[in-house]
């Protein structure tokens, strides 16, 4: 019960304003540290892949970001509930801020893959079922954001994009039935699966470490998105009041 | 009497029975207006454009066939989308099926269903010409033509929801289909799997009859839903 209600107090703006300004701090450095060992594993400690060499490094930025990519939904996804079921002014400043955030991670995933594929499939890119899906993804990310951003009544905006992303969200279980569908070139996920990972501690290790130092980037950058969002609308808010006034006591005529 | 002669069954309903049929009566009537045969055209123009792009070859023709065809129904079907909820928010008839004694959700339904009749029924109708056209073989483009007919209902439906989004705004016309392309990406994966000539096809028809009818559930609500805001 206190976690639920430390939790519903912060959906108060100022009063996450003031949590974000204390917490932000602590988790970027946190996100730091982590990546530094996170780096230090994957690239020193990790050993090379017998079949692949040094360049399955390139997994402990390629996974991580795909996880990201994926979970960046997911919280836009809950937060657009939070917009259309509670109508909750935060839910839709951390939508607002995640889609950003999302299609960079999508990005770097499409990225990284694209440079591992280059040794590893001898091309760039290929059609194949996982990168095409995170290819839509990423497409749905934009489109989010072009309608953000076309719409210029930010509770319409709201609106508008929570029922966008929860259809997009349709999609998400489509994109692992189409993995599961096609299963052409990509191997499948090998992470979590029944029974024990099919990875080695000494890779899955820093794999995992590189994905909490991830996780804590993605979190460090959402809150300090949030917290701009909020003060953009504080000011907005601001020159609609002040435009509203009149304009003589904005701006006095100097004495005589 | 005189509107309904392009669909002689309606004359069988009661006039305006209920504001759901009267709406389904007033878009068909509307579309016969044009609009419905420019789709056709268009699907006929990417039809024609495909040869010019990749040669003449019809070997190669038969091979993209259905590709082509489902890509241009996709397009097509999209093309009529800025106009489909726009038009009626300009002239205020938006306002009148808000206050219509039916469900909004029916009415969107209603709306979509009078959209496919007279912008993907066409084109399904059309395929097997077109099919010929680019040297697809009778049963593989009356297999992308039952494709189609499954399909493009999805499209519509999708293509409604991207509508609603956008009404209002200046943007929306270029706004809707890259909103609505991403999420039509599967009804194209598994619409061209089930116009695959080689392959049995009854396992690809059946997800895309689940998308359509997954579609057609989804598509009403999410389009009242993004309707509603305007009145917000």
């Amino acid at each position: 019960m206190p976690l639920i209600s430390a939790i519903t107090s912060l959906a108060n703006p100022s009063r996450f304003a003031s949590f974000a300004d204390r917490a932000l701090p602590w988790i970027a450095g946190a996100a730091a540290l982590t990546f530094a060992v996170a780096l230090y594993l994957a690239l020193f400690v990790a050993p090379p892949d017998y079949q692949q060499g040094e360049t399955v490094r390139i997994m402990f930025i390629h996974v991580p970001s795909a996880w990201l990519a994926m979970f960046a939904y997911v919280i836009m996804a809950a937060a657009s509930l939070g917009v259309l079921v509670w109508r909750h002014p935060i839910a839709d400043v951390s939508a607002k801020a995640a889609a950003p955030l999302g299609a960079a991670f999508t990005f770097l995933a499409l990225a990284t893959g694209s440079l591992w594929g280059k040794p590893m499939w001898g091309t760039w890119w290929v059609w194949d079922a996982r990168l095409t899906s995170f290819l839509i993804l990423f497409l749905m990310y934009l489109g989010i954001m072009a309608l953000r951003s076309a719409l210029e009544e930010p509770s319409r905006a709201a609106k508008a994009c929570a029922i966008l992303t929860l259809v997009g969200s349709v999609n998400i279980p489509i994109i692992k039935f189409s993995v599961d569908w096609w299963n052409t070139l990509h191997q499948p996920a090998s992470v979590i699966r029944a029974g024990k990972p099919a990875m080695d501690p000494s890779i899955l290790t820093p794999l995992l470490v590189a994905a909490l130092a991830f996780t804590l980037l993605f979190t460090a950058l959402h809150l300090a998105g949030m917290r701009t969002e909020l003060m953009r609308r504080r000011l907005r808010t601001l020159r609609l009041t002040a435009a509203a006034r009149p304009a003589a006591r904005l701006a006095p005529e100097p004495a005589r | 009497m005189q509107r309904n002669r392009h669909v002689p069954w309606l004359q069988t309903l009661p006039p305006m029975t209920s504001p759901i049929a009267a709406l389904l009566l007033r878009d068909l009537a509307l579309a016969r207006g044009g609009g419905a045969g420019l789709g056709l055209v268009f699907f006929l123009l990417v039809v024609t454009l495909t040869p010019f792009a990749v040669g003449p070859d019809l070997a190669l023709l038969e091979r993209i066939g259905p590709a082509i065809l489902w890509l241009g129904a996709l397009l097509a079907t999209l093309l009529g989308l800025d106009r489909l909820m726009q038009a009626d928010h300009e002239d205020g008839s938006l306002d009148l099926i808000h206050l219509a004694p039916a469900p909004l959700e029916l009415m969107v339904g209603a709306k979509i269903l009078a959209h496919w009749l007279t912008t993907g029924l066409p084109l399904v109708a059309a395929t097997p010409l077109f099919g010929a056209m680019l040297g697809v073989a009778p049963a593989a483009t009356l297999k992308v033509a039952l494709a189609l007919l499954i399909g493009t209902p999805a499209i519509a439906c999708l293509g409604a929801i991207g509508a609603a989004l956008t009404v209002g705004l200046r943007k929306g016309g270029l706004l809707a289909p890259v909103m609505i392309l991403p999420l039509a990406i599967p009804v194209l994966i598994f619409g061209v799997a089930a116009s695959d000539p080689a392959g049995d096809g009854f396992g690809p028809m059946g997800v895309l009859a689940g998308l359509a009818l997954g579609y057609a559930a989804l598509g009403p609500f999410a389009a009242a839903a993004a309707l509603r805001l305007l009145r917000d």
